[in-house]
């Protein structure tokens, strides 16, 4: 158990003690796990001296903050009033389509996508959009869904 | 001079491909071995023409090019460096014609003074653009006198709510304490609202150089940039900044000589719409969960820590130097006598234009929309303009010459916001909308308050029956009656604002509501549940071309026979609607 959290311990080796850190710790912490499991918010408390109820409060308030573990490639799918008006109801439909994600699913089954709903990723000129990983795809219709996700299928077959 | 080159590299650029322009560029500098200065910038505001590339520097002086293709700008950049006129898509030019030149004519460019001029990430370009010297001008000015000039520019809050920036500052330098601090709201939440992420991507230190400012003036020694953590490119710009003016003096102790010490944290959010919010963004900067807080006291008296507190927007704190390097009578030249100066306003949704622009208040929404946007995207006629997003409301056709300043548009059931501006055509369903930001809300409310936390919920569920064609008339006073008991019983902004949307779409499109409760139809054909394709058989000619595009195969009709739609399997796709080349498809 112990080695598991060398690498959370430089993490709040580096907060403890600064005022308001507890937001971004637990950012800097997510980034290495992908997700915040409870074994990891426990250990957080007792190094932090925060009570573990104060910090799943902080988790399930904040839409970043997952508790449970993420695909390998995160789809964030644009809800914004431009992307709303421009069809973003139908891209979502496409995509669940092609994920194989029933209603209120979240990761596929072979862990690949993880799809999120976000409120807007302020690319309005270009809605709908949604972002993969780092890279945002605009002016969508659904009809190029499966071709855009093929692109990250791919690279997962390669390794 | 030497030939100089600008690529737009804001968010929207990269997503539309601005990185390859540039790789592009520098490709064929290095292989031509040409004499070119290669500046990356940020957001000129036309993001429906991106990428933008914009030469100058030579004989043609400066034109901006859009919709750039990599494959074609090396030899628009040789004809350019030749002398020669340059072709392509010229959108912006001095001395030749631009297909957008008319569109800045009737903007006025405060806050984005250097938006797409300058390159965000260097310290030199700002300080050349003039940057700083606002900051040297107050040190040597008397605290008091630098919050009259502001008080005396009439600006106001640029978040939304439009109070006194002058007064607010006041506020805060009256309050006793050993410590303050001044706080930039940058979680810019709205859906549909960009104006404060091109600020931040695309002019950095003018955010910082008015914190400075302001900090000064109230006798704060530390502040805080709250940024959402969906803005990584922001964030990083203003790291950099935050950085760059350490280095150089503008921050940190004894800054530019003088007693005065100031120092500036970036703070990420993590996803929560309440947090724009000014008592809620302090719980999250102290590392809590974001709920507001009741006022009095107010944050100028005791807010971060308990400390007094002044939190201003990322539009509001970007006007600070230009106001004290120009003065208040200058500002007030801008705008109307309560609304004086500019807005910055995001034009999103189905109009030509869609982008980042600059007016001084006073402009009617209608030349906002036909001057500046340049009118409709489609031939779809104008529905409606959405002003505030989740706390605004919809501005229909009659009410388009309603000038742009706070209490006219107060007046609509709107609200001016932080300057989200969504055009909606005949193509959207009013109905559908409201239920699109309740939803939003409902999700969004942080659960406080029992109005705000149960009764956007159910005005959610109203909604929703409605939409699906489930709706009585005694909903429509249920959601008045809601709406009126969410706006009392809620602490914060988000609560009293939520029903907005309900409201405005109520006045004005109350007939939308009634045809999808009496008549179990939705004009707009947006509610799938109401909806139906039905084939006109006069005009059907029996090509099969429908039958065969159906995912479902719910088409029924041989050649040159009308075809049917089996209703009961249709799945409202439409995709046999945007198919047939007859218009013997009927949407309704």
């Amino acid at each position: 158990m112990q080695t598991a959290f060398s690498k959370l311990d430089a993490v709040i080796a580096k907060y403890h003690g600064r005022k308001g850190a507890l937001i971004p710790l637990m950012q800097e912490v997510q980034e290495l796990e992908g997700f915040l499991s409870q074994a990891t918010m426990r250990y957080l408390s007792e190094q932090m001296q925060i009570p573990a109820a104060e910090i799943y409060g902080v988790a399930t308030f904040y839409s970043m903050f997952r508790l449970k573990p993420k695909g390998r490639h995160t789809i964030r799918m644009c809800k914004g009033t431009a992307c709303h008006v421009s069809g973003a109801n139908g891209i979502s439909m496409a995509l669940r389509e092609a994920l194989n994600l029933g209603e209120g699913e979240e990761t596929t089954a072979d862990n690949n996508f993880t799809l999120m709903e976000v409120a807007c990723l302020g690319c309005c000129s270009l809605a709908p959009v949604i972002m993969i990983d780092e890279r945002t795809f605009g002016k969508l219709t659904p009809e190029k869904i499966p071709a855009i996700l093929e692109k990250f299928a791919f690279v997962q077959e390669e390794k | 001079m030497s030939f100089v080159i600008k690529v737009g590299m804001a968010s929207c650029g990269l997503a539309a491909g601005a990185m390859d322009v540039y790789l592009a560029i520098k490709q064929h500098i290095q292989s031509s071995d040409l004499p070119v200065i290669l500046k990356k910038t940020a957001c000129i505001g036309m993001c429906f023409e991106e990428p933008i590339v914009e030469f100058w520097g030579l004989e043609q002086g400066r034109i901006a090019l859009g919709k750039v293709d990599p494959q074609t700008i090396g030899s628009l950049m040789d004809d350019y460096l030749a002398g020669k006129q340059v072709q392509g898509n010229v959108i912006l030019a001095e001395k030749q014609e631009g297909v957008h030149n008319e569109l800045f004519g009737e903007q006025v460019r405060i806050v984005l003074r250097n938006c797409g001029v300058i390159d965000p990430e260097s310290l030199a370009d700002y300080e050349a653009a003039g940057g700083y010297q606002a900051l040297a001008k107050a040190l040597k000015m008397d605290r008091k006198k630098i919050i009259e000039e502001v008080k005396d520019s009439g600006l106001r809050g640029r978040g939304g709510a439009g109070f006194s920036t002058g007064m607010k500052w006041s506020f805060c330098h009256a309050a006793k304490g050993d410590k303050k601090y001044v706080v930039c709201n940058a979680d810019e939440g709205d859906p549909g609202a960009f104006m404060d992420r091109s600020v931040l991507e695309g002019d950095p230190h003018s955010i910082i150089e008015g914190m400075i400012i302001g900090a000064y003036a109230m006798g704060a020694g530390e502040g805080y940039i709250y940024c959402r953590a969906e803005y990584p490119l922001a964030i990083k710009h203003l790291k950099d900044a935050i950085e760059a003016a350490t280095a150089r003096g503008y921050l940190g102790k004894k800054i530019l000589g003088t007693s005065f010490d100031f120092e500036l944290h970036i703070k990420e959010g993590a996803g929560a719409f309440v947090c724009g919010e000014e008592t809620a963004l302090m719980a999250s900067i102290e590392g809590k969960r974001g709920m507001p807080t009741i006022r009095p006291p107010f944050p100028a008296e005791s807010g971060l820590w308990g400390k007094p507190t002044n939190i201003n927007n990322v539009e509001t704190w970007a006007n600070i130097s230009w106001i004290i390097s120009n003065g208040a009578a200058a500002y007030r030249k801008y705008g109307t006598e309560k609304s004086p100066g500019t807005k910055v306003f995001a034009l999103a949704g189905k109009i030509a234009n869609s982008g980042l622009i600059e007016v001084p208040m006073g402009i009617s929404i209608r030349d906002v929309i036909y001057k500046v946007g340049g009118g409709m995207k489609t031939e779809s006629p104008f529905k409606a303009v959405q002003l505030g997003g989740p706390s605004g409301g919809c501005i229909p056709a009659s009410l388009l010459d309603t000038t742009v300043d706070y209490d006219s548009i107060t007046k609509t059931g709107a609200i001016m916001g932080s300057g989200g501006m969504v055009v909606m055509d005949e193509n959207t369903c009013m109905v559908d909308v409201a239920r699109f930001f309740l939803n939003f809300t409902q999700n969004e409310s942080c659960g406080k308050c029992t109005f705000c936390r149960i009764g956007t919920r159910r005005m959610l569920e109203i909604l929703t029956a409605i939409t699906e064609g489930k709706g009585s008339l005694e909903d429509i006073e249920k959601l008045e009656a809601l709406a009126v008991n969410i706006i009392k019983g809620s602490l914060c902004g988000l609560g009293q604002t939520a029903p907005n949307p309900v409201l405005t779409t109520l006045r004005y499109f109350k007939n939308e509501y009634l045809a999808h409760i009496t008549e179990k139809r939705c004009p707009a054909g947006v509610c799938t549940a109401l909806l139906k394709y039905e084939i006109i058989p006069d005009k059907c000619i029996g090509c099969t071309a429908c039958a065969r595009k159906c995912p479902v195969n719910c088409i029924a009709g041989s050649v040159k026979q009308v075809h049917v739609i089996d209703q009961g399997r249709c799945i409202k796709c439409g995709a046999c609607y945007s198919t047939c080349k007859f218009n013997a498809i009927k949407k309704g």
